[in-house]
């Protein structure tokens, strides 16, 4: 195995019993990029020389002995937290010359806990998209065939980790943005509860939805992230000020007993029929290991989607009224007055994914439509929300699978937008709900395409999804397969 | 048809962008598809059910009130894509 292979705990023995070095690591991972990255194109800007000084300063700790949780771990960001004096574009046209003054708490964090920041992954514009196909910047593609989407918004930071381009990365999931294209992938991606990770730093989207979350090659690497990552932050208001406890200690641990809740709403039609077998499969597994299948109803499952296409888009064209050319970013060099200037900038720097959610966004919350819509939304997403209640009355933890078919093909579904937001059926409703959810590897189709299973859990309990996660992935035995780049 | 073609114009301006006759079209068509499929919500009676407004129990985020470190004026406009002395710069606003 080549070191750009390993999982964050191998790596971490490896450098404890003094067997390979920060530096070799960081190199191994960049040797790896200079192969395959003009392929996939995970990143919108790497940062090769900073990588090499964090590395080179990492080894110089070790040699103290001071370890901390990701010492000379290479990580990959979503080009969406803002990092201090390194451009921050959010795969926009609009913010393609964007310099933060400051860094995302998620990036304190991570730098503060020893890891090498190997670049900026790219994404769907603004995190609007399913695909990575929205990107100012060009699309991402699958490692596991070339010819597919990675799944997205957070694509790049999928792909980084699947083609062993960095050890983990940093995403942020609205309606699924981890979890999608963790499952597309074929690696582990967890969204937090909502407030477990500050926000402080990561571009808006939807704010009453957005959440950062870890992408890991195995469980116990998102044990480790999760470790780091999450936490109060005073600097965040919607940020709780609740325990944390040490995801590790959930890793390794028997699920005898647990009541897993199959939602019947999830398994209607639509779903592929190798995704339908594997999450079977996924079942039979978890009864070996002890747990007892309970099927339950979540009836608004139906509704999600709707829910998410007013509230999401509402939330975005408020947060998305900064870009005017103004304070930062992009602003249209042939204009005459200034609302000439901003509605020019807007159309020249928005890609059009990001125009017709501000579209609809501001239409659902324009004078006499707000009860229609916005109202009318906030109100099923409280249905949504009881649901999930009712639902823990009966099950410790939740399964579905993650996404309804595997990597679609690249342009697929670019004129579709109905059909392109129904990929983020099943990962919709946490968002909404607020709850956690984790992504699974969970076996492959005929044609070699990885298919994830998703758990979903009460708030603040991505804990027990840790567990089950876990035992699970050791249970299953799930064939450990790389992608042929 | 929910939305005419004049309303999207309408909608493009309140949301300051400016869009060509073919993305008028283009836009009218896929927003009014959208648009039809989120009237779903309309087969749920939601008479008094509260709208959700926070995924968890949120009270307001307090702290003290002391003086910290910003920014300050040099940082804040250096993105800017047109300032001087300690402003950002605009193309006029009146005639």
């Amino acid at each position: 195995m080549e070191l750009h292979q390993l999982t964050i705990h191998e790596l971490q023995e490896k450098i404890k019993e003094g067997k390979t070095s920060a530096e070799q690591i960081a190199e191994s991972v960049f040797q790896r990029i200079d192969a395959v990255e003009k392929r996939v194109h995970s990143y919108i800007r790497l940062m090769k020389d900073e990588a090499m000084a964090v590395a080179d300063k990492a080894d110089k700790d070790i040699k103290k002995g001071d370890i901390k949780a990701l010492t000379g771990i290479p990580i990959a960001l979503k080009d969406i937290v803002c990092t201090k004096g390194i451009s921050t574009t959010c795969g926009s046209h609009i913010l393609h010359n964007f310099v933060p003054p400051y860094d995302a708490t998620v990036v304190e964090k991570l730098r503060d806990a020893g890891a090498v920041f190997v670049g900026k992954a790219n994404m769907d514009e603004f995190a609007m998209g399913s695909s990575t196909e929205t990107s100012y910047f060009g699309p991402t593609r699958n490692p596991w065939d070339l010819e597919r989407i990675p799944g997205g918004s957070s694509g790049g930071s999928a792909t980084a980790v699947a083609a062993d381009e960095c050890i983990a990365s940093i995403g942020s999931d609205t309606g699924g943005s981890i979890r999608q294209p963790a499952a597309l992938c074929g690696i582990v991606g967890l969204k937090p509860t909502y407030g477990r990770v500050s926000r402080f730093g990561l571009v808006a989207f939807a704010s009453s939805l957005d959440q950062i979350g870890p992408f890991t090659k195995d469980v116990e690497d998102c044990a480790i992230m999760m470790n780091v990552l999450a936490g109060y932050d005073p600097r965040e208001s919607t940020s709780v000020r609740a325990e944390i406890p040490d995801y590790r200690q959930f890793v390794g641990h028997d699920i005898k007993g647990w009541k897993v809740g199959i939602p019947k709403e999830y398994f209607v039609e639509g779903i592929d029929p190798e995704v339908n077998s594997a999450i079977q499969k996924t079942i039979t597994v978890l009864e070996k290991s002890g747990a007892k299948i309970v099927e339950i109803s979540l009836p608004h499952t139906q509704y999600c989607l709707a829910v998410y296409y007013i509230i999401a888009p509402a939330e975005a064209s408020s947060n998305l009224a900064r870009y005017d050319g103004v304070k930062y970013g992009f602003r249209s060099p042939d204009s005459g007055d200034l609302l000439d200037m901003y509605k020019k900038t807007r159309m020249q720097g928005f890609g059009a994914e990001v125009k017709r959610r501000i579209m609809i966004g501001t239409y659902a919350l324009s004078a006499g439509y707000y009860d229609a819509y916005y109202k009318k939304a906030s109100q099923v997403r409280s249905l949504i929300k009881r649901d999930f209640e009712e639902a823990w009355k009966k099950c410790d933890v939740i399964l579905t699978p993650t996404t309804p078919t595997p990597a679609f093909k690249i342009g697929e579904k670019t004129d579709n937008p109905l059909q392109m937001y129904l990929s983020d059926v099943f990962t919709i409703s946490s968002n909404l709900a607020g709850i956690p959810g984790i992504s699974v590897p969970c076996g492959f189709t005929s044609d070699g395409l990885p298919i994830g299973v998703q758990f979903l859990a009460g708030h603040f309990e991505e804990g027990k999804l840790i567990q089950i996660a876990s035992a699970y992935e050791k249970n299953a035995k799930i064939e450990k397969r790389r992608p042929k780049l | 048809m929910k939305l005419s073609s004049q309303e999207v114009e309408y909608v493009a301006h309140l949301a300051r962008l400016e869009i060509t006759d073919k993305e008028k079209d283009k836009l009218t068509a896929q927003l009014n598809d959208i648009l039809l499929y989120i009237d779903k919500l309309n087969e749920l009676d939601t008479k008094g059910v509260e709208p959700m407004s926070h995924a968890i129990a949120v009270t307001n985020a307090f702290r003290e009130d002391n003086i910290v470190d910003s920014i300050g004026t040099e940082k804040s406009l250096a993105n800017a894509p047109d300032a001087r002395g300690e402003f950002f710069r605009v193309p006029k606003v009146i005639d």
